[in-house]
């Protein structure tokens, strides 16, 4: 594919959409550039709330013993921690990703919706503040677990549950507009010659994450709603005394859940698969093959959620059929590693901050997903199942996978985004300690759970003493570390060397034929493109 | 740069409707929250105030933002494209509206099949139905709980019927006012879009009706009767709540009929309108067979 280079856009006066100032701009705009970084940001600064929860988390768990939390706290710290970091910094930030980068990448002038886009935004906080003020009731924080199953969170939960779940349901309503604004935005807002198999793979990961998206967040707040009508209403769809089944919470939850995790894996495959071959220098490795592995993960997303309830007394069947699927995932995941590997076969390889965290993340992620293998094994399951292997399953697969993914991808548009080259040193120094702190923070974790520590708990046994030391050393330098990203990006955002419109040599895509900093206004006019 | 003549797509400069209707939601779950939580407390709460002046500003919210839309409409600023992006936007919206709903029927249907008959003793339950509850009788509908709370079976005949004969016609009629509308009749499109809201007023009405006869002390059909009441009433209500919506929909869209908006060709807010009828309709059906009939 190539693209013609596009002069800048010389109408932007034309559109009597002058840039509101200060506060203005950002509550009423509507601009997917603007939005776009609210969200980034956003999810930043919820990514250093929940990380500071989890730091005191494996302060307690730094010796045994109860020193520095009582156990109620500490399970609305985990509660809280997993809620701000799934919903309040994952996703939201493949959300920036996707406001800024999507429009440019299939070259539309905006986002399909921009006005429900700017609320698609601006309930987030809000729906954040709801759930943090939480600590601060009488009751405290939920504190069942983000997965909040039932009874934990009917029967037995505090008096917070309500607020928690109307939380629930404005994060729900936000991801299904973003994702409709998504799809509406691919389907619709193409420039003409864009065809669906020339879209750069970013987009075509997104695409099925906002179709993803908007199938199971209804279901999310359908068992939320279940949950308060329950705990207030006297329903009885959890409570086996009225014919119901605590059971059937889990079903609906991780059938949500389940597809819920590929969302969260899916759009850093698209950023990974955009970085490796500009730095590799070489096309993709099987576009086409890539894109019928999304799609197969996505729909198989939806027959392997009860691989999470080996342990509620499934029939036999369910258990052998669950396992079964779940294996078949690695199919398609494994032609995705493949294809990165294979990307980066005799490329004229350089390695760059962006270029680093792709390679980390190809590395580690396979490492979190041949632990979901082991998990996916239902004997296996057996003794796995709730202990830290799946707490050092899960880390791996978010925060090597999805994390060191949106950090590439940070890396890798930054230039585009602020107009500035970012201080590759400090880039550098972020990515080492990051790489190095992180498995500290949650290899020995495998061990931990394989020895039989049970997730979840405040205190453990002597013998688990050292690695939990140890992991609690790397959470702290893993923590610290992140400083770092912040310190590049505010430096990157108020100077440095004037960044190209192409800063990479290897990169390709619309969003690089436009000068950087990116206009306000991109494709005003469609580009064109050709064979 | 490209020769070929393209339609501009109008990208609105800024507006404030979003942030108000952030507000409101914000407003609008704080004030659920207290409220619920107060539910049952006696000294109750100030949440119900919130709560409704959430729900002011989000009506306030819609009228401003949609009629904003609506004059860009009218002054021709949208274009072919623009069109299509409302078309899918509704579209998805209502697959995720289907989704809802699915979420409460997977709950109705893992109920009757698998839960209550677990209870029983069925499969390989049977300690379970020996331990628990060794006089519990799996039937459905489960008109008589574990815990021992009992109730009555809500026919299918009767107000459900008619119901179910007032939802299909409407629907008929929806298509009809579409139908004159696509031919510019306006008359014949007032009348079968309004005989469409009387039949959508009259059904909420008898489904009032109808639950003040499950809630009297004859039936005994409460939320709290175990899981039949719950289910029953959990996919009743979110659907009435729908209909609810869909006919205010309907009434807006009649009330620009009125003022001689809409022509065949520029009509999106009408058939959205006419989608999400059809979509709650659908959804009457299913339910009408799974939570009435078998």
């Amino acid at each position: 594919m190539t693209t013609d280079v596009i002069e800048q856009d010389s109408h932007d006066e034309h559109h009597g959409d002058h840039k509101l100032k200060g506060i203005k701009r950002w509550l009423y705009t509507t601009n997917h550039k603007d939005i776009g970084t609210l969200y980034l940001w956003f999810a930043f600064i919820m990514l250093l709330i929940g990380g500071a929860l989890a730091m005191v988390i494996r302060a307690e768990l730094f010796q045994p013993g109860l020193q520095i939390v009582d156990p109620d706290f500490f399970n609305q710290l985990t509660t809280v921690h997993g809620l701000i970091m799934v919903f309040g910094a994952i996703m939201p930030a493949f959300t920036g990703f996707a406001n800024w980068m999507i429009p440019m990448m299939v070259g539309a002038p905006d986002m399909a919706l921009p006005r429900m886009n700017n609320w698609s935004f601006w309930i987030l906080p809000f729906a954040f503040a709801i759930l943090l003020s939480t600590f601060f009731m009488e009751s405290g924080a939920p504190n069942f677990g983000w997965t909040f199953y039932a009874p934990l969170s009917t029967t037995y939960s505090n008096g917070s549950t309500a607020f928690f779940v109307f939380a629930v349901h404005i994060m729900g309503i936000s991801s299904i507009m973003g994702a409709i604004n998504i799809v509406v935005t691919i389907m619709n807002m193409r420039a003409p010659g864009m065809t669906y198999m020339k879209m750069p793979l970013f987009v075509w990961t997104f695409f099925i994450t906002a179709y993803l998206l908007i199938a199971v967040m209804p279901i999310l707040a359908g068992v939320v709603t279940m949950l308060l009508t329950d705990t207030y209403f006297g329903t009885s769809f959890f409570d086996a005394a009225g014919g119901g089944d605590p059971v059937l919470f889990q079903h609906i939850f991780w059938f949500f859940g389940h597809p819920e995790v590929y969302i969260m894996i899916l759009p850093a495959f698209g950023i990974v698969s955009t970085i490796i071959p500009a730095f590799a220098r070489k096309q993709l490795f099987g576009y086409s093959s890539m894109v019928y592995a999304t799609a197969s993960i996505a729909i198989l997303s939806f027959i392997v959620w009860a691989h999470h309830m080996f342990t509620t007394g499934m029939p036999l069947f369910g258990e052998l059929f669950f396992m079964y699927c779940t294996m078949l995932i690695a199919v398609p995941t494994g032609v995705k590693v493949f294809n990165w590997v294979a990307t980066m076969w005799r490329g004229s390889m350089s390695f760059e901050t962006p270029m680093l965290f792709s390679i980390a993340f190809v590395i580690l992620f396979t490492i979190g997903g041949f632990s979901g293998l082991m998990l996916a094994l239902t004997p296996v399951d057996f003794q796995y199942h709730d202990t830290y292997f799946v707490v050092a399953h899960f880390h791996y697969v978010l925060v090597t996978g999805s994390l060191f993914s949106i950090y590439a991808g940070a890396y890798f548009w930054l230039p585009k985004w602020t107009g500035h080259m970012y201080n590759e040193t400090l880039a550098k120094w972020h990515f080492w300690c990051s790489l190095i702190s992180v498995n500290l923070l949650f290899f020995p974790m495998h061990f931990l759970g394989l020895a039989g520590m049970p997730r979840r708990i405040p205190d453990y046994a002597l013998q688990f003493a050292d690695f939990n030391k140890w992991v609690s050393i790397g959470g702290f330098a893993f923590g610290l570390t992140q400083l770092i990203f912040l310190a590049v990006v505010i430096k990157c955002i108020r100077g440095g060397e004037k960044a190209p419109a192409k800063p990479w040599d290897g990169a390709e895509g619309l969003e690089w034929t436009v000068p950087s900093p990116a206009p306000y206004h991109t494709f005003s006019t469609p580009p064109k493109i050709e064979d | 740069m490209t020769t070929k003549e393209y339609e501009s797509y109008y990208v609105p400069s800024h507006s404030h409707w979003p942030i108000v209707g952030a507000v409101a939601l914000f407003l609008i779950a704080v004030g659920a929250g207290n409220y619920v939580s107060t539910l049952n407390s006696a000294e109750g709460g100030f949440g119900g105030y919130i709560l409704l002046a959430g729900v002011c500003l989000v009506v306030y919210m819609l009228f401003g933002w949609f009629s904003n839309v609506i004059n860009e409409s009218m002054s021709g600023k949208y274009s072919h494209q623009m069109d299509n992006s409302f078309r899918q936007g509704m579209s998805w919206f209502i697959f995720s509206e289907v989704m809802f709903f699915a979420a409460f029927f997977g709950a109705l249907l893992y109920a009757r099949t698998l839960s209550v008959p677990w209870l029983g003793g069925a499969d390989n339950n049977a300690m379970t139905g020996a331990v628990l509850w060794p006089e519990f009788v799996s039937v459905w509908p489960l008109l008589t709980t574990p815990d021992g709370t009992e109730t009555t079976k809500m026919g299918w005949y009767g107000l459900p019927l008619i119901n179910t004969i007032l939802l299909l016609t409407s629907s008929i009629t929806a298509h009809l006012a579409h139908s004159a509308l696509e031919k510019d009749n306006r008359k014949m499109l007032k009348i079968w879009l309004g005989l469409t809201i009387l039949l959508g007023i009259v059904f909420l009405f008898l489904q009032v009706v109808e639950y003040m006869h499950g809630y009297s002390d004859e039936m005994k059909l409460y939320l709290t009767s175990g899981i039949y009441g719950t289910t029953f009433y959990m996919l009743t209500g979110f659907h009435g709540m729908h209909v609810t919506l869909g006919t205010i929909m309907l009434i807006v869209v009649f009330l620009r009929v009125l003022k001689g908006h809409f022509t065949p060709t520029n009509a999106f807010a009408f058939e959205a309108a006419s989608w999400y009828w059809h979509f709650v309709d659908v959804v009457w059906v299913i339910l009408f067979v799974f939570v009435y009939i078998v």
